[in-house]
Parts: structure tokens; C-alpha cells; sequence
């Protein structure tokens, strides 16, 4: 039997998991946001995981060569989107039955018309995250259940009279915490089988699209080669599907990190710090990496590290959460944004209002001050990305400066705008460097973890071998 | 005789010059001169200015320099000048300083001077010690041999010799220098609107960064032009700022305040040139005990002398009285120690003797002030709607 | 501080001296003995004995106030009369007690000071703090000692003079005047006889953590091993005999091969050796040693434990110059050294003791300590090699002590340095 290894990254916003086989490549990861069960975020993000690995082993079974062909990209990029539709549906039909029976159980006078407004307000959004999901790529935008819908649920609610509002967030608010901390069991293979059968109505529905050269050839090419294809891949697939899902993924050892370790249910020895996994996370995809900056939710960490991955020093911001994710998320209620509005926004300045407070508490009134004297949104906004970014270049200098290579990890390193600063202050003040930054780096502590489970953490040490640069 | 705009201007160029330019060009002009930088509070120029060296004043980066390096070096409750110093240091802007001064004003601006000589930063470090023992015997030697030091570190570089009569002739050009600049804070007093704070502030900042001689012709001007009357008065209460005199409050922040509704008739921004009250004696056989005996006997009250025997609260109380000032606003820079430790003494005082203040923070490099702006107005407007009522405004800002 | 069954005879020694002190200052109404608030770094123990009086020391009041959670409601109430959030807690501690009553660590009121002796050492705040209570107190004496900071690594001969002199022509004086007792010379020699020896004590109680595993931590327990020659009983065969009886029960220790003592009993393992620069935090002190010794760290050297007066470098109290030594004795602090003489002092603590690591407790109160520490830190990783780490906490504000996140800073460092200890075994 093969053996996997479980990383486990519970940071204060998302909870990561990536598992590892037993050459250290990444065959599974998963995401989701942190809530107030920390035990169900890391079992879903686990869960998550392991469906990863399954679609994982389900291409290399199916072959590199035939998983290269259009058709087949199209084809599992839009089966893992309906896939994810499936679990969504089930854990939308228990907030379904919670949000009924919360309003049930009101007093307000209009109740009636609450629950009317309720099963409408259902009935319109149910439709909508289905054509999200099946036919506009919802799957693939990092979105969580709980954003989704709330994003949803939220603009019907303000189609309706005011008095609607307070019932209607209530029950939404009430009712959305028990069923995100609640632990939903899924078949894979019911699931998987049941969103081949949606795929298949889909598929035969695809109307001839005119090619306007309004998109890209490529969206051509897949959309022909799905079209005609489709039940070539279909039968392929078929005949793997059942071994994959009957396959025992075997998780040997698992090792939990990140800001809420101490809360996994994990024996002790399974517990590792997060600078160390980030840091071993970091160097296994980019062996080369001698300095790692990782901005998280709740900290930053400079980190330096030798040739085999080890940490040999780090430091942390102090006490106040200024520079991290948690500031960018205060600035973004400031600024009524969402999160992942805020780098482009900020990317769209002319130039860069000095903002002297990265203190959170001392920043909101600073910007309500700018705003007043009508200084430019985009150009507030790229003042307080730089502002952090300085503060986590002041973090690398207290640790002993950047050293080549670099690489930038953590939820904020998809901020395009805190990128674009990182790039330019480390080239200011240390040359040219190579600088690594990947796309999933929000992965890299769980990566980190699962390879020191792999390592066995009893010895503790990671093995001297070159670490594999296979991309996530 | 330039104008007074072209002589602000001029005053305003030098002033925020974080290049040093005037000064790197003196030393430029003849072999053997040396640039001293020295730190707020207070250091007795004279005795560089004597040994052939160009004392400079080192206030920070204000709201003119990114700190990236800086901040490595300090924790986030430490105050900020010390961050822009090593930002200034670190990017060479004191390249061709050759030594540094670090007067006793408190416990950081103490170790940053241990920081320097770790960085290796000029080439000679000293820490001034002022002495906290008030008698001539005692601390008036002590301090004697505290100049000793420094002169011998410049006079190793300059290789010029310190008689008494080149100190006398030092000691002769300073008091020149301060007797100007209380001329101006003279005229201020009775015509605040001839020139405004922010005017003010440039003139005598720009001072610490070039030849004395200089500055000198500056101010001679400067007191031609505003014994004119000009400008117009407005309808402004008067204040004494204190507690600024370290790290120093952007510019802007000195404007509001005035535009606020303030004349601000007395500060101590920039303390240093105005320590010494009255002249030193020019003409002694001993100008090093002088010197001492001024700073021993005639310095204006500061958060950096121990002031058991002449209570500070009561020498800014005479302030306030004899500007004829309607309160007093206390600015201190964040985490500033010598000035938030002294805050509640004189606000406690002041509550007491029923004297108007208000309290804020301010940080070097924020040029953001609109909440202290609105706090400013508050204090003038109560000021000037209760003029007879002697009820104390307390404001304090976090 | 340790179970019941571990009190060794030293703790009970300790406990005599404190409550003595604390007692004669409950009874100074009735015996006439005048009172002299004092600070610890160059505190002239010796000389307040040579005039029979009793000191007082705010900082330790304030710790003390910490340790038994009043700080908090202290330091409050200092804050409500203009006392910024910003500044030193210790003083914002003493000024709130002293306005609730100033009630003492034993439950007695505290007498007013007679004298205020300021030996201005190594911190600027001590002027200011005192200047605050001089207003509070106007009819206590004031005294200034002003102790030249070591700026260029030395205790110049001129140095050593302004402070004699000091000494002798204000500092006595006032003390005679005030406790009616003429100086006697003799007396400050033979008292001062007493702090030289227990200083040779000090130097080797501290030293015996070169043993493996360290007998003593020189941190969490140090802080209480300092106690007798910080609260006034320098210069006393007491002291003398505390220090005396400490050492041969430590001896007996490292006999044994026991490690130190804990609160929850005796260390088992010892994994990390470290040495750790700035004061501890008092708020949480207990929780804040669990932390370091559930993960087997022991301190070996830490600077807290010189701010009453460095003996590790070969200094000692010299009765037969007693003034110029009373001054070297102040100038020779630990906050009174110089940053390149402070990284000097920690690098050959790390060298001498083997210390694995080096960790900084940078404390918000107190910027005599923290200004530069960052500075000091990197010197010393480059220099010695060793691995460092940050925490912050504050004296006695228990708004500034997060455990979560000193815990997590500290399991961090605690594992990476394992990681470099098994490399480490495994190139050997």
C-alpha cells in the first residue's frame, strides 16, 4: 500500500492541507476558511485533499499524454468545478433547512412575510450558484460556501423594503455558523458519477458558438474538441473512476502547523511550528530559497534559511498586527471592498499617498482624513500596500536582510498590488535577486508540514537529498 | 538687502536640506575644517566653531524620508527620530561628517550613540554628559572636561589649536546669534503677525546647518525687515508650545497650529539654539568654564536637567505670563519619555495655578493633522468665548 | 517559589532579611529611623546602612505590586492624572500606589521618604520619576547622584572624581543632616568589606551554570538570587551568609547533577541553554518561566541579573578607597555600560556558559534596555554565531504581555533550534 503524508497549515483565515506521496510531490491539496470549529476547517480542508489527490491519481492513471488534449482539460477542469457544485448543493441544502427553521422560530410580527421573502430569496440564488458553478467557472475562484452565498443572499435582501433587512441577516447570520461548523461526509465516487451525468447534459446542450474573436483561440479549440469528444472522455475516464475512488489513501503521518496548531486535535509531536514549515515548505519548491518572507493573516515572518531547508533565524512583527493580512482586511472594510478587490484597486494609482500609521487603530481615522481631503482612492490605497510592505522589509532587515533567492509565501502574496511593492523595495535595496513567487504559496506551510511528516517528525530532520522542484 | 521673502525661502532651503549641502560645501573650501552633527537637545557650538569644525544639527528625517532600514533597529514603541537618523546615517547622507554628538536628552538618543559606534559611523562618538550637579566645583568641571574631550576629537582632525581667545570670539559669535533670534521672538510677542511660526521655524533651523557667521547676516536682516510693521493682525489667541523639542513636529504641524486659531509666542522647538538665556561672558581667561557656567547657571528649563531647585513648571508658568500667553499646548512626539514624563507634572501644576492647556502626540514623519487641527481650534475658541472664566480646558489626545 | 518540600535553607534566609526590612519600615514612626527611597541601579546600600537608615526602592514595590496582580489598577489610575500610555509602567505602578494609599508588597503602609536619593544610573526615567514623587513629597530631602554613563568603555579617573566628589561634599552632608548621624568612615569600610565578599558569592553562584546540566537558572531564579544586594542588604554579614549558604546548597546541585529548580519541582532535561538580555515580565512571571522550562530551556546568563551591579568581569567593592569605590560600583551597572561593552558582556556570557542561544525579552517600559537591543542582537547572532530570538513584554502592565504570542515566538525558536542541534550531532 502507498503511504501519503498530511500537512495541516490552520491559519487565522484559511485553513490549508496538501498531502505528499512518498517522493515528496504534492498530490492533493485543499482550502477552506477558518471558522469557529477549528476541527471541522481542518477536516475539510483534509477532505478537500484527498478529492484532490483522487482527481490526481485518476490523470496520472488516465496518462499524461491523453490528459494533455484539450478535450480532456476542458473536460476535468469542468468535472472538478461540478464536483465541487455537488458538495456545495448538500451543505446549501442543510443552510437551506437551518435558515427555514431559524425563521420559524421568530417573533417578529411580519413573520409570514419573512419566510416568504426567505423561500424566494432561495429560490433566486439556488439557480444561481448552479450556472456559477456548472457553466462559469464559480469552482475555480478560491471562493468559500460562506462567501458565496452570503455574497448572494445579501444583494437579494436589499431588493426587498427595509424592514425585511434585520430578520433576514439575522437568520443568515444564525444560521450560516452551525452549518459551516457542521462536518458533512461525502461519497466521492456518488458525487463524481452524479457530476458526470450533469457534465453530459451539458455537454449536449453546447450550442454552436459563433467565433466572434471575442475570445481567445484556445476557448475555441476546447469548446470544439469538448463538443465532438466529449463521450470518448466520458468512456476513459469510466474506466478508472471506480479504482480511484475505492483506492485507501493512506495517510501515514500528518503533522498540523500554523497560527491555531495548538487547537488541532493532534497528538503533541504532530504539532510544528509554522516558520519552520513555511520555511521547509518554501525551500522544497524552490531549493535555491535562502530568504522567505511570508505574510499571513495574523503575522509576518522574515525567515532565513540554509541549504537544507532549516531556519536559522526569523523574526515576527511585534505585538500590533500592522502589516499583516488582518490590517488589509480592516482597510478593506474601511474602504467597503472586498479583499480581493483591494490590490487592483491600489494598482490603479497614479501615485503613492504617504501613509504614516500602519497601526490599525490609528490608520482608519488617517484614511477617513485623506478621503476628506479628497485624495485619490486607488492612490490611499496603494500608500497603505507600500506602507506594509515596508514594515515587512524592515521585518527581513531585522533578520539579516535578503539573500538570494528570495521567496515571497502566504495568503497576501496573491495580492497583486503588496507584489508589485515587494518587487521593487527588495530590488531597491538589494539588487538583483531572483525572486520566487508562486501562485499557490498559500500552500507552502501545509507543503512544509506534510514533508515533515514524511521526514517522520520523531527524527526531525529533513532528509539531505535535493528537495523536488516539481511546481504545486 | 534681500527681501524677507527671499531670506525665508533661502532660510527654508537650507533648513530642510537632509544633504547637508551648505555644510559639505564650507568644509570643501579649505583643508582642515571638520563637521560635527550633533543631536537635539542642546551642545555648546561654540567650542566646535572654535576648533576650526562646522557644528550641524541632526533633527531626523521628519516627513522627508522613507525608513525601511531604520525600523529594523527599533522596537515599534520607540520613538521615531532615532529610525530616520540610521535611515540618514545608513543611506550616507553624513558622509562627510566626521564626528557625532549624542547630548544626555534621554536613554535612546544615549544608545543610538552606542548604535553608531557599533556601525562604525564617523570618526570619532561622543556622548555629552551634561552634568546633573549643579555647582561649579563638581559639575562645572565635569562638564569643563566633557568639552575637553570633544575638543580634543576636533582638534586631532582640524589640527588647529583652541586658545581662549578664538573660543572668546566663538563665544562672542553665539551670543550675537541668540540675542537676534529673541529679538524676533521679541517682536513675536507684541506682533506676532509680522512673521509667522513657520517662518520663524525656518530661519532658525536653517542656522544649525551653516556657518554662524552666516547665519548671522541672515538674522541681521531678518530683524531689519520685521521692525517694519507689516502684515496684518488677526483675531488669534496666543500659546506657548512645549515639549517639542527633540524629535520635531512636521512643518505642517507647526502651521496648523497657527492656522488654527494660534499665535504661538514662545516654543521650544529647536530648543538647542535657545538654551543659553542672556549672553555667556566673552571675555574671560577661562571661556571653557564660561561656557560650563552658562549652561549651568542660565539654561532655560528642559526635560533634560534635573530641575529640583528651579521647578520647571513654575519657569514655564513665567513663560506664559510674560508673553502674555492664553495657554499653553503641550506637543509631545509618541513615546517621547523626557516629554511624556514631564506632562503630568506641569499639567498637574497648571490645573492648580488655573492656566489653559491642552495635550497631543505627534510623530515626525506624520503630516496628517487634522484631528489636532480641530483640537487647536477648540482650545482658541474656548480661550477667546470665556476670556474671564478661569476654568481649565483639558483636551488630551492618545 | 518552589514546593514545600524543596525550601532550602537559603529561601528561608531571604525571607527573614525581606521581612525584617519590611518590618522596620512599618515601625519608623516609633524608632525615629529616617527612610531614604532609593533606585537599584547604583543604589549606595552602604552608605544609607553607614547612617542607620532604611531604604526603600520603588521598582522593586512596583514588581512586587505586579506579582501580586495590582499593577494593573495602579497604573490605571496613574494614567486618569495625565500619565501617558507610553511611558515607563514602573513609575505610572508607584505613582498609582502611592495614590491609593501606597500600601507595600506586605500589606503595611509604606513611610514617607525622608530622603530621596536619586543615584541617577544607567536610566534617564529614574530623574524624571523622581522629580514626579519630589512634588508628591515636598518635604523629603533630595538628593542628586549623577553617574557618568560609561560612554567610551570606561570609568575615566575624572569620572570616578565628579562622582566622589558628589559623594562627599553633597551626598553626605544631607545624609548627616538629615539622619543626625555624623559619617564615620570606618563604618562605610567595614560595610563595605561585607558587599566585597558577597559580591565574590555572587560572581560564583552565577557562575556555576558553566556545570551540565546548569545547576541555577540565572534568569527566572537569578531575579530572586539578586534580591538580598538590590533591596538594601549589600554590605551585611547576612547577605554574606545567604550567599555563602546559597552556593553550597547550588554545589550540592551540581554534586548531584541536578538541574535547577523549577515551580513545578526539579527541571528533568535540559535541551536548550540560552542567555537572555532585558528584565522579565512580573505580571506573569510564573507562566512566563513555564514556558521556558516545559521546553527544557534553562538560562544560563542573563543581563537583568547586573543591573544592580556587574561582578561577572572582575569588579569588586574596594573598602580602602570607599567613596571612588561606591562610584565605580554605580558607573559599573549594567545599564550604565555602553551597547559594544553590553554585546562584550552577553557574547562572553554565550562563550563561557555554552550557551545554545540567545534569546531578547525587549521590554515596552523600559527604553534603557531596548533601545538598540535589535542592534545588539545582530551583532551578537554574526559575532557568536548562535541563534536569536525576540519577545516583548512589558514590567508590570499586564495589557502588554500576550502569552499566545510569546508562546508561539518561543515554540518557533525552541524548534528550530532543535533542528540545529540534531544537524549539529549528526555532522559530529
Amino acid at each position: 500500500m502507498k503511504k501519503y503524508y498530511l500537512g495541516i497549515d490552520l491559519g487565522s483565515t484559511t485553513s490549508k492541507a496538501v498531502i505528499v506521496n512518498e517522493n515528496d510531490e504534492i498530490v492533493g491539496r485543499g482550502i477552506t476558511n477558518t471558522r469557529a470549529n477549528y476541527k471541522v476547517a481542518a477536516d475539510i480542508a483534509r477532505e478537500e485533499a484527498i478529492y484532490d489527490a483522487r482527481f490526481t491519481l485518476l490523470q496520472r492513471k488516465v496518462g499524461a499524454e491523453m490528459i494533455d488534449k484539450p478535450e480532456f482539460k476542458k473536460y476535468l477542469k469542468d468535472l472538478r468545478n461540478v464536483f465541487q457544485y455537488g458538495q456545495f448543493k448538500r451543505r446549501m441544502d442543510s443552510l437551506e433547512k437551518t435558515l427555514r427553521s431559524t425563521v420559524l422560530a421568530f417573533t417578529y410580527d411580519n413573520k409570514e412575510a419573512i419566510i416568504k421573502a426567505l423561500n424566494s430569496i432561495i429560490e433566486s440564488i439556488r439557480p444561481q450558484i448552479h450556472n456559477g458553478f456548472i457553466n462559469e467557472n464559480l469552482g475555480s475562484k478560491n471562493q468559500f460556501f460562506r462567501d458565496i452565498v452570503s455574497e448572494r443572499y445579501n444583494a437579494e435582501v436589499e431588493k426587498y423594503p427595509a424592514e425585511f433587512y434585520e430578520p433576514l441577516l439575522l437568520a443568515f447570520d444564525k444560521s450560516i455558523t452551525p452549518t459551516e461548523n457542521e462536518m458533512v461526509q461525502y461519497n466521492f465516487k456518488e458525487l463524481i458519477y452524479e457530476s458526470m451525468k450533469i457534465l453530459d447534459e451539458k455537454y449536449k446542450g453546447l450550442a454552436d458558438e459563433q467565433e466572434d474573436g471575442s475570445k481567445e483561440d484556445w476557448y475555441y479549440a476546447e469548446l470544439n474538441a469538448i463538443k465532438n469528444n466529449y463521450k470518448t472522455v466520458e468512456h476513459t475516464l469510466r474506466q478508472h473512476i471506480t479504482d480511484i475512488a475505492d483506492e485507501d489513501i493512506h495517510i501515514a503521518k500528518m503533522v498540523g502547523t500554523g497560527y491555531g496548531r495548538a487547537l488541532l486535535p493532534f497528538p503533541e509531536d504532530c504539532i510544528k511550528s509554522e516558520i519552520l514549515c513555511h520555511a521547509f515548505g518554501a525551500h522544497a519548491v524552490f531549493p535555491n530559497t535562502r530568504t522567505v518572507l511570508d505574510i499571513g493573516g495574523q503575522d509576518t515572518k522574515a525567515i532565513q534559511v540554509d541549504r537544507h531547508g532549516l531556519v536559522t533565524s526569523f523574526h515576527m512583527n511585534d505585538r500590533c498586527a500592522a502589516g499583516c493580512g488582518r490590517y488589509l482586511g480592516y482597510i478593506a472594510d474601511e474602504f467597503g471592498l472586498s479583499l480581493n478587490e483591494l490590490g487592483p484597486e491600489a494598482n490603479k494609482a497614479s501615485k503613492e499617498t504617504t501613509i504614516c500609521s500602519t497601526c490599525t487603530v490609528f490608520a482608519g481615522a488617517e484614511v477617513k482624513e485623506l478621503l476628506h481631503n479628497g485624495e485619490e482612492r486607488p492612490n490611499i490605497l496603494a500608500g497603505l500596500h507600500k506602507a506594509i510592505v515596508q514594515r515587512a522589509m524592515s521585518l527581513i532587515a531585522r533578520s539579516g536582510g535578503v539573500k538570494n533567492e528570495f521567496t515571497f509565501t502566504g495568503g497576501v502574496a496573491r495580492n497583486e498590488a503588496v507584489l508589485k511593492y515587494v518587487k521593487q523595495m527588495v530590488r531597491g535595496s538589494y539588487g538583483e535577486v531572483t525572486m520566487n513567487i508562486h501562485t499557490d504559496s498559500i500552500f507552502m506551510g501545509a507543503l512544509g508540514g506534510a514533508m515533515f511528516a514524511r521526514r517522520n517528525i520523531n527524527a526531525d530532520l529533513p532528509v539531505q537529498e535535493k528537495a523536488t522542484n516539481e511546481t504545486l | 538687502m534681500k527681501k524677507l521673502s527671499e531670506l525665508i525661502n533661502e532660510c527654508k532651503e537650507l533648513a530642510f536640506d537632509l544633504s547637508y549641502t551648505r555644510a559639505k560645501q564650507w568644509k570643501e573650501e579649505k583643508p582642515g575644517r571638520a563637521i560635527v552633527g550633533y543631536m537635539p537637545i542642546y551642545f555648546p557650538r561654540e567650542i566646535a566653531h572654535a576648533a576650526g569644525a562646522l557644528p550641524v544639527a541632526i533633527f531626523g528625517g521628519g516627513d522627508r524620508k522613507q525608513i525601511i532600514k531604520g525600523d529594523a533597529y527599533y522596537q515599534s514603541y520607540i520613538c521615531h527620530i532615532p529610525r530616520s537618523i540610521i535611515e540618514l546615517a545608513l543611506d550616507g547622507h553624513f558622509k562627510s561628517f566626521d564626528g557625532f554628538v549624542f547630548p544626555s536628552i534621554c536613554d535612546v538618543i544615549r544608545n543610538l550613540s552606542g548604535i553608531f559606534r557599533q556601525l562604525n559611523i564617523g570618526s570619532f562618538i561622543k556622548y555629552l554628559d551634561f552634568p546633573q550637579n549643579f555647582s561649579k566645583d563638581i559639575g562645572g568641571v565635569f562638564y569643563k572636561q566633557e568639552m575637553e574631550h570633544i575638543i580634543h576629537y576636533l582638534t586631532s582632525i582640524t589640527k588647529k589649536e583652541v586658545t581662549a581667545e578664538a573660543l572668546n570670539h566663538s563665544i562672542d559669535l553665539y551670543n550675537k546669534n541668540r540675542e537676534m533670534i529673541d529679538f524676533i521672538y521679541k517682536i513675536r510677542q507684541d506682533f506676532p503677525w509680522r512673521l509667522n511660526m513657520e517662518d520663524v521655524y525656518y530661519i532658525v533651523r536653517a542656522g544649525t546647518v551653516i556657518p554662524v557667521e552666516e547665519h548671522n547676516k541672515l538674522l541681521e536682516q531678518v530683524c531689519y525687515h520685521i521692525k517694519e510693521n507689516i502684515g496684518t493682525p488677526q483675531d488669534k489667541v496666543k500659546v506657548v508650545v512645549s515639549g517639542a523639542f527633540c524629535e520635531q513636529p512636521a512643518v505642517g504641524l507647526i502651521k496648523a497650529i497657527e492656522e488654527a486659531g494660534c499665535y504661538v509666542v514662545d516654543d521650544d522647538y529647536q530648543l538647542g539654539s535657545r538654551m543659553i538665556i542672556g549672553n555667556i561672558d566673552a571675555q574671560s581667561s577661562d571661556p571653557l568654564m564660561a561656557l560650563s557656567m552658562g549652561f549651568i547657571k542660565q539654561s532655560q528649563y528642559s526635560s533634560s536637567i534635573y530641575d529640583v531647585s528651579n521647578p520647571k513648571e513654575y519657569r514655564l508658568a513665567k513663560i506664559v505670563k510674560d508673553r502674555g500667553a492664553d495657554g499653553v499646548i503641550f506637543a509631545s512626539a509618541s513615546f517621547c519619555d523626557p516629554s511624556l514624563l514631564d506632562a503630568p507634572i506641569f499639567q498637574n501644576a497648571f490645573n492648580k495655578m488655573g492656566i489653559r492647556y491642552i495635550a497631543f502626540q505627534y510623530s515626525e514623519n506624520i503630516n496628517q493633522y487634522k484631528v489636532i487641527k480641530e483640537q487647536v481650534g477648540a482650545f482658541s475658541d474656548s480661550i477667546k468665548l470665556w476670556e474671564d472664566e478661569p476654568a481649565t480646558v483639558q483636551v488630551t489626545n492618545k | 517559589m518552589a514546593q514545600e518540600a524543596q525550601k532550602e535553607k537559603s529561601m528561608v534566609l531571604q525571607k527573614e532579611m525581606v521581612e525584617g526590612l519590611f518590618d522596620a519600615l512599618s515601625k519608623v514612626s516609633e524608632t525615629g529611623k529616617k527612610v531614604c527611597y532609593t533606585f537599584v541601579p547604583g543604589n549606595l546600600s552602604e552608605l544609607i546602612r553607614t547612617f542607620d537608615m532604611l531604604p526603600v526602592y520603588p521598582e522593586i514595590n512596583a514588581l512586587q505590586s505586579a506579582m501580586r496582580k495590582k499593577s494593573a489598577s495602579y497604573i490605571k489610575e496613574a494614567e486618569k492624572h495625565a500619565h501617558s500610555e507610553d511611558v515607563c509602567t514602573y513609575v505610572k505602578c508607584d505613582v498609582g500606589m502611592l495614590m491609593k494609599g501606597n500600601i507595600g508588597p506586605t500589606g503595611q503602609k509604606l513611610p514617607e521618604p525622608d530622603i530621596l536619593l536619586l543615584s541617577y544610573t544607567g536610566c534617564f526615567t529614574f530623574m524624571k520619576w523622581f522629580e514626579t514623587l519630589k512634588r508628591e513629597y515636598p518635604n523629603a530631602k533630595v538628593i542628586m547622584l549623577h553617574t557618568p554613563y560609561q560612554e567610551n568603555a570606561k570609568m575615566t579617573p575624572e569620572m570616578v572624581q565628579y562622582m566622589a566628589k558628589q559623594l562627599r561634599d553633597e551626598v553626605i552632608p544631607v545624609m548627616e543632616e538629615v539622619s543626625g548621624v555624623k559619617y564615620d568612615e570606618n563604618k562605610l569600610k567595614k560595610i563595605l568589606g561585607y558587599s566585597k565578599e558577597a559580591g565574590d558569592w555572587i560572581a560564583k553562584i552565577f557562575d556555576t551554570t558553566k556545570h551540565k546540566p546548569s545547576p541555577i537558572d540565572a534568569y527566572f531564579a537569578g531575579v530572586y538570587y539578586i534580591g538580598p544586594i538590590n533591596i538594601g542588604f549589600r554590605g551585611t554579614p547576612e547577605a554574606v551568609e545567604y550567599y555563602k549558604e546559597l552556593y553550597s546548597e547550588i554545589m550540592q546541585r551540581v554534586e548531584k547533577g541536578l538541574g535547577p529548580i523549577t515551580p513545578e519541582g526539579e527541571m528533568k532535561e535540559e535541551k536548550y541553554r540560552l542567555v537572555v538580555e532585558g528584565p522579565p515580565n512580573w505580571t506573569n512571571f510564573r507562566e512566563f518561566w513555564k514556558l521556558f522550562y516545559d521546553m527544557g530551556a534553562v538560562i544560563v546568563a542573563s543581563s537583568y541579573t547586573k543591573v544592580g551591579g556587574v561582578y561577572d568581569m572582575g569588579w569588586r567593592h574596594d573598602a580602602s578607597r570607599p567613596l571612588e569605590t561606591l562610584a565605580e560600583y554605580c558607573m559599573n551597572c549594567y545599564t550604565n555600560l555602553n551597547l559594544p561593552q553590553r554585546i562584550e558582556l552577553l557574547s562572553k556570557c554565550i562563550k563561557d556558559y555554552k550557551a545554545d542561544g540567545y534569546i531578547t525579552n525587549s521590554i515596552k517600559s523600559c527604553n534603557s534596555f531596548s533601545a538598540g537591543q535589535l542592534a545588539m542582537m545582530r551583532e551578537i547572532e554574526d559575532r557568536m554565531e548562535v541563534p536569536v530570538g525576540f519577545i516583548e513584554s512589558d514590567l508590570v502592565d499586564p495589557r502588554y504581555f500576550s502569552y499566545s504570542n510569546i508562546k508561539n515566538r518561543l515554540e518557533s525558536y525552541f524548534q528550530m533550534l532543535g533542528q540545529r542541534k540534531m544537524m549539529e550531532n549528526q555532522e559530529v
